[in-house]
Parts: C-alpha cells; sequence; structure tokens
C-alpha cells in the first residue's frame, strides 16, 4: 500500500520536474541560438560588407597608409574573428553556469 | 657559415627534437592513437591545431599568392581565418560533446545509417588525400632548395619521417609533436618578417610595417601600399589595394564564393574537426577554437605584410636590372626551376610586366645564353614581359632577397619543413583511422581487438603515406590550389549536414545522404571538367576553387528537400541531438565508446 501510494504520489511530480527541465533547457537553448545570431552577423559584416561588398569605396578612407577597405580585408577581419570566439566563450560560459549546466 | 651548413644544423635539430617527442608520447591504445586520450590541455590543443592548420600552403605559397594578387589575396586570408568562427560556433562544442572519435562516426550515428556513414567515409578519405598531396610537393621544394636535392627525393625524405612519427604515436605523439612544430613555422615565419619589415619601413612590428612608409632608396617618404599600387599599375598590373578592376583582377562574385568556400571547408575538414574530440570538455573545446584562432591569427596577419614587402623588393631589385648584375638570389634559384628570364627583347636586361613570360610548363634546353641565364624550351609570348617567378618561392627567397643572414635562410628551411609535416601527420591520422577505426572496426569486423585496430591504423599510415608521396611526385597544381580544392570538397560534403544534423531535429538519414552526393558530386564534376578537361568555368563564372559555395548550398537544398519527403529520425536519435546541445556530461561520451 505505502509502495503504491508513494508511486501514485512520485509520478506526477517527477512530470512536473521533467516538463520544467524540458522548458528551462529551451530557454537554454534559445540564448544560445541568440548570441549565435548576433555574432555571426558581426563575422558577415566584417568579412563580406566591410571587406568584400564595399571595399573600394572604403579604401577612398585612409587609416595612416593603410587604405581602410584593404585594411579590413587583409588585417582587421581577422582580429574581429579571433574576438568573436573568445566573446562566445565568455558568454556561453556564463550562460552555461546561469542555467547549471556546466561541467 | 654558409647556408647550407647552418640548414643541415637547425633542420636536424628541429626534425630531432620531433622524433624524440613521439618516440616519449608513443601509444599503446585506440583512444590514445585517434584521440590523445581525450586530455590535451585547451591551450596545447590550439598550437597543435594551428600547427595542424598552418600547411605549405599557409607558410610557404600564401604569402606568394597574395603578393601576386594584391587585395584578392584577402580570399585566403579571410577564408582560412573566418572559418574558425563558424566551427567554434556552429560545431566544435557539439562535436566534443558527442564525443567520439572521427567524423564519419558522427554522421552514420546522427543519421542512423551505415550508408550515410560510407559516403561520410569516402568524402573524409578523398577531401583529405587531395589536401596531403599538396603538403608532400610543399616538402619537396624546400628539401630541393635547401638541401640541394631532387624535389621528388626531397618528398621520399618526407614521406620516410612523417610515417616514423605518425604511426608510432598516433594523436597523441601527433599532438604533441604538432606543438612544437608550432613554435618552429611561427618563429621561423616571424624572424625575417620582422627583419625586413624593419628594413623597408623602419616599423619592426609587420603588421604596421604595411601601413608604414618606405625609409630608403628612390621611393623613401612614400606610403609603401601607395608605391606598390604605382609600381604595380605603371607594369601594367591591377592596383595593389583595389578590388575587383585592372588586368587580371578576380570579379566580386568570385572573391565571394572563393572566400566562403575556404571558410566552410576550413569549418569541415575532418582534420582540424577530429581536434575538437582530444580536449577533456566541451568548455575546453570552445577556448582551444580561440586559441587556434589566437596563434594562427599571428601568421595570417604577418603574411600580408610579407607579401607587400617581398612584392616591393622582388619588382625593386629585379625590373630594369642587367641579368649580368641580378642579384645572387635569383641566380641561385633559377636551379630549382622556379625562376626563370627570356630575354624577348635582346637588351640583357629583366623586364617585368603584366602578362604570362611564355606558354606551358617550364623546362630548360640545359644550355647558357649569352648572358649566362639558362635558356628555356618554351615558346615565348607576344607580350613584354621577360620574367617568370612561382609563387611558392616568395616566402623562401624572401631572406635572401633582402639580404639577411644565412641562419635565417635556414631558419625559414625548418619552419617550411614543421609546416608541411605537422599537416601531413594530422592528415595521415584522419586517413588511418577513417579505414581502420570507420571501415574496418565499425562495420567490417566489430569484434577486432585494440591490437588489431592498432596494427591496421599503422599499416594505413603506410598505405597513405604511399599515396600521398606519388601525388607529391606528379603534383597536380600549384600547392595552394591544390589544396583549394580539397576546401571545395569539404565545404560541399560535411559542413551543411553536421550544421543540420545538431540544428535541425528533423534532417533524416535520406536527406543527409542526398545532399552529400547531390553537393560533392556537382562540385566534383565541375571541379574535374574546369581543372582537368579545358572546359571554361560556366557557373556564372565561378572559379573552381570557389564552387564549393555553391555545391554547399545544393547540400543544403537536397537535404531539406529530401528530408521533408521522408519520416521523421526515430525518437532515440532526436534525444541524442537534445543531448548535444548541453554541455554537462562531455567526460563519458568517449569512455563509453
Amino acid at each position: 500500500m505505502d509502495t503504491n501510494g508513494h508511486m501514485q504520489h512520485a509520478a506526477p511530480s517527477g512530470d512536473t520536474a521533467k516538463a520544467d527541465n524540458d522548458a528551462k533547457m529551451r530557454r537554454y537553448w534559445q540564448r544560445n541560438l541568440r548570441y549565435m545570431v548576433v555574432l555571426l552577423g558581426i563575422w558577415f559584416v566584417a568579412g563580406y560588407v566591410l571587406s568584400i561588398f564595399f571595399v573600394n569605396q572604403l579604401n577612398a578612407i585612409h587609416l595612416g597608409g593603410f587604405p581602410l577597405g584593404f585594411w579590413f580585408a587583409q588585417q582587421g577581419s581577422i582580429y574581429i574573428f579571433v574576438l568573436l570566439i573568445l566573446a562566445y566563450f565568455i558568454l556561453m560560459d556564463r550562460l552555461d553556469k546561469e542555467f547549471d549546466v556546466h561541467e | 657559415m654558409s647556408i647550407m651548413t647552418w640548414t643541415y644544423i637547425i633542420v636536424g635539430a628541429s626534425f630531432a627534437l620531433y622524433l624524440s617527442i613521439a618516440w616519449m608520447s608513443r601509444v599503446k591504445d585506440t583512444k590514445g592513437f585517434y584521440v590523445a586520450g581525450g586530455n590535451v590541455p585547451a591551450l596545447a590543443n590550439g598550437m597543435a591545431t594551428g600547427a595542424d592548420w598552418m600547411s605549405a600552403a599557409s607558410f610557404i605559397s600564401m604569402s606568394g599568392i597574395i603578393s601576386f594578387m594584391g587585395y584578392a589575396g584577402c580570399m585566403y586570408l579571410m577564408g582560412w581565418t573566418g572559418g574558425y568562427v563558424l566551427l567554434a560556433l556552429l560545431l566544435a562544442p557539439y562535436l566534443r560533446k558527442f564525443g567520439k572519435f572521427t567524423v564519419p562516426d558522427f554522421v552514420g550515428d546522427r543519421y542512423y545509417s551505415k550508408a550515410a556513414r560510407t559516403v561520410a567515409l569516402i568524402c573524409a578519405i578523398f577531401v583529405s588525400l587531395t589536401y596531403v598531396a599538396g603538403q608532400m610537393r610543399g616538402v619537396g621544394i624546400v628539401f630541393s632548395r635547401f638541401l640541394e636535392v631532387d624535389v621528388n627525393t626531397g618528398v621520399y625524405i618526407g614521406m620516410a619521417i612523417v610515417f616514423f612519427y605518425a604511426a608510432l604515436g598516433g594523436m597523441k605523439g601527433i599532438t604533441w609533436t604538432q606543438v612544437a612544430q608550432y613554435g618552429v613555422l611561427i618563429f621561423a615565419f616571424l624572424v625575417p618578417a620582422v627583419a625586413i619589415s624593419l628594413k623597408i619601413t623602419g616599423n619592426p612590428i609587420p603588421q604596421l610595417g604595411l601601413g608604414g612608409s618606405i625609409v630608403e632608396g628612390k621611393d623613401a617618404g612614400q606610403f609603401l601600399l601607395t608605391a606598390l599600387d604605382r609600381i604595380g599599375t605603371d607594369l601594367g598590373f591591377a592596383a595593389y589595394t583595389t578590388g575587383f578592376t585592372g588586368p587580371g583582377a578576380k570579379p566580386m562574385l568570385d572573391v565571394l564564393a572563393i572566400t566562403m568556400c575556404l571558410m566552410v571547408g576550413t569549418a569541415g575538414l575532418p582534420h582540424v574537426i577530429v581536434r575538437f574530440y582530444t580536449v577533456p570538455s566541451v568548455r575546453a573545446a570552445r577556448i582551444s577554437a580561440f586559441y587556434a584562432l589566437l596563434f594562427i591569427s599571428i601568421l595570417y596577419t604577418t603574411a600580408p605584410a610579407v607579401a607587400a614587402f617581398a612584392r616591393y623588393n622582388m619588382v625593386d631589385s629585379l625590373n630594369g636590372v642587367a641579368y649580368k648584375s641580378a642579384p645572387s638570389w635569383f641566380t641561385n634559384w633559377q636551379k630549382t626551376g622556379l625562376i626563370a628570364w627570356i630575354d624577348k627583347n635582346g637588351d640583357g636586361i629583366i623586364n617585368y610586366s603584366y602578362g604570362p613570360a611564355f606558354t606551358g610548363k617550364l623546362a630548360f634546353t640545359g644550355q647558357d645564353g649569352q648572358y649566362g641565364q639558362p635558356l628555356i624550351k618554351n615558346e615565348p609570348t607576344t607580350n613584354k614581359n621577360e620574367l617568370y617567378v612561382d609563387n611558392d618561392i616568395m616566402v623562401l627567397a624572401n631572406p635572401e632577397i633582402a639580404n639577411l643572414p644565412a641562419w635565417v635562410v635556414a631558419l625559414v628551411a625548418a619552419g617550411g619543413l614543421a609546416a608541411a609535416l605537422s599537416t601531413a601527420s594530422g592528415l595521415l591520422l584522419v586517413i588511418s583511422s577513417s579505414v581502420s577505426h570507420d571501415l574496418y572496426f565499425r562495420m567490417i569486423n566489430p569484434q577486432a581487438s585494440e591490437k588489431t585496430q592498432l596494427l591496421l591504423g599503422r599499416i594505413m599510415i603506410g598505405v597513405a603515406v604511399c599515396v600521398a608521396g606519388y601525388f607529391g611526385v606528379n603534383p597536380p597544381g600549384f600547392v595552394a590550389q591544390v589544396v583549394a580544392l580539397a576546401f571545395g570538397l569539404a565545404s560541399s560534403s560535411f559542413f551543411p549536414i553536421i550544421v543540420l544534423g545538431i540544428f535541425w531535429k528533423r534532417t533524416s538519414r535520406e536527406g543527409a545522404i542526398a545532399g552529400m552526393i547531390a553537393g560533392m558530386g556537382f562540385t566534383l564534376l565541375y571541379i574535374i571538367q574546369t581543372k582537368f578537361m579545358g572546359v571554361a568555368p560556366w557557373f556564372l563564372g565561378i572559379s573552381p576553387e570557389g564552387i564549393g559555395t555553391v555545391g554547399m548550398v545544393i547540400n543544403f537544398i537536397a537535404t531539406v528537400a529530401v528530408t521533408m519527403m521522408t519520416p521523421p529520425p526515430p525518437a532515440h536519435i532526436q534525444d541524442l541531438v537534445e543531448n548535444v546541445r548541453i554541455p554537462r556530461g562531455a567526460g563519458q561520451a568517449a569512455a563509453a565508446h
């Protein structure tokens, strides 16, 4: 009797906990996707918009001895790429801890 | 001491270092052999990834290509670094959480299918073999110039060395050897770059020197890039810093396609992806992607500076100079058959301008002309250009062009070898584990003992070395171009289905198989047509190096379309996808295998 009672009691609360956890993981995943989209947006602007689409227009502006478009294409974009990965690492590290899914 | 003596000392010392590391980290189990035991520290993994990544193409060819291309060289720079952003955000953490040994492992398990595993397996072997061929050629070129042996003999020496440490240490040996090789190659790249930057612009930091002004000579006081723009247009080339216009310039669409193809290909290359299986956790996978790109960017932001310095130096020291008073590096390099002069107007002066100097592949007659120049068999072209310089020699000859001491020249040789050998060893391991793990163990004989698997893995490295050596002796093109083809195949096969496999639970096995076949089939067909059968690039004029971008789009479309027409994956696969999205618990995945 005791076992049955316990089981009847435990089943719904287990389901709730699982549903809670699923909802939490969905929120975790949504946040991860949002970070990703923003960072990949910057990646696209640095690598394609500034370095390829508008290179000749930006070359009219000079940064010391560098035409700006050329600088983005052969230098600046690479620095930005490095920073993007660092930013993702830091953001995800915080997110993992907030949602308690870190290792 | 002479260049030769220095080369023997420095190259000999660096090889002794690699071989002793390989001996100390030799392995006895498959986990050590395939993924270095899965406990490489993130910083070391970043360095190893950097060395694995920066190949003969990056070290030897890339600066040369940028030097000739000017602005458009950005597609190599951005392509080969920007891919790490995709890798770090879209692939690395999830593949680490999944935690098996190889890329076909992920594809096979995620798409619950032997057929998918087989297609992935064929792609992995094909991509790696194409790529490794370029590396062996690079090794041959370095040996031929610095040890004064035949290019082919150089390839054989390289084969023997790489076989020894890849077969002995597996992934573990390779990883620690690559850490040492990173040190050698980055030092070797930076020393001459700093010296040349200082000499031309007075600024020791090449990244700043590129934007600096010239300190001596007839162009003193001008910005280096302004001078290059002017010299280029004077000789009939496109302006150095301008995109898409002028003789030989690539159209915007092509630059776009090639950049994208190299980025996506970077993220899909099996020997890079497998690196993220070797770290202990998801967090470590994310941070090691950062370290990897940081270490890579040191070379990749220096390379465009080296390219500009080399171009300036070359034109300055050769154009309009009488052959008799040509600098010694010019005559030295003629022996390798990578540089030539054809006196079209009979004035004894080297004239450099836009266009090929002659038709066909360079061949010498063996006789000398009236100024002592080796004569060539090729038919001269009608343009004014009399000079042929192979892209591949720009970095290697650079210290000589700038009159740096002999030990720097030797150091560059050691760096070039480190770059080529580290990449070759990483690729050989992918080929070997694809056959011994994915094909033999997972598909033919799942009961195979550790010992049998290890033996087969080592035999496969031997076979792969021989195939790579064959392509090294009979190269299908420039080092960097051959490598570029591997990227086309990687971007059109793996990248889309791995990304969809993680971010779209619904993706079905039928979709993935159709996507890989359609994407890779198209890319392969286009490359064979345009590279080997002489067909003109027919798809919007996109060159074969960039066609992988189109192949990738085809792969995405085919995968999604076929997925919508087929049943969704079973529940346990959807759970697996949910599971790889959460970092916790990555430690067990590889162990459970």
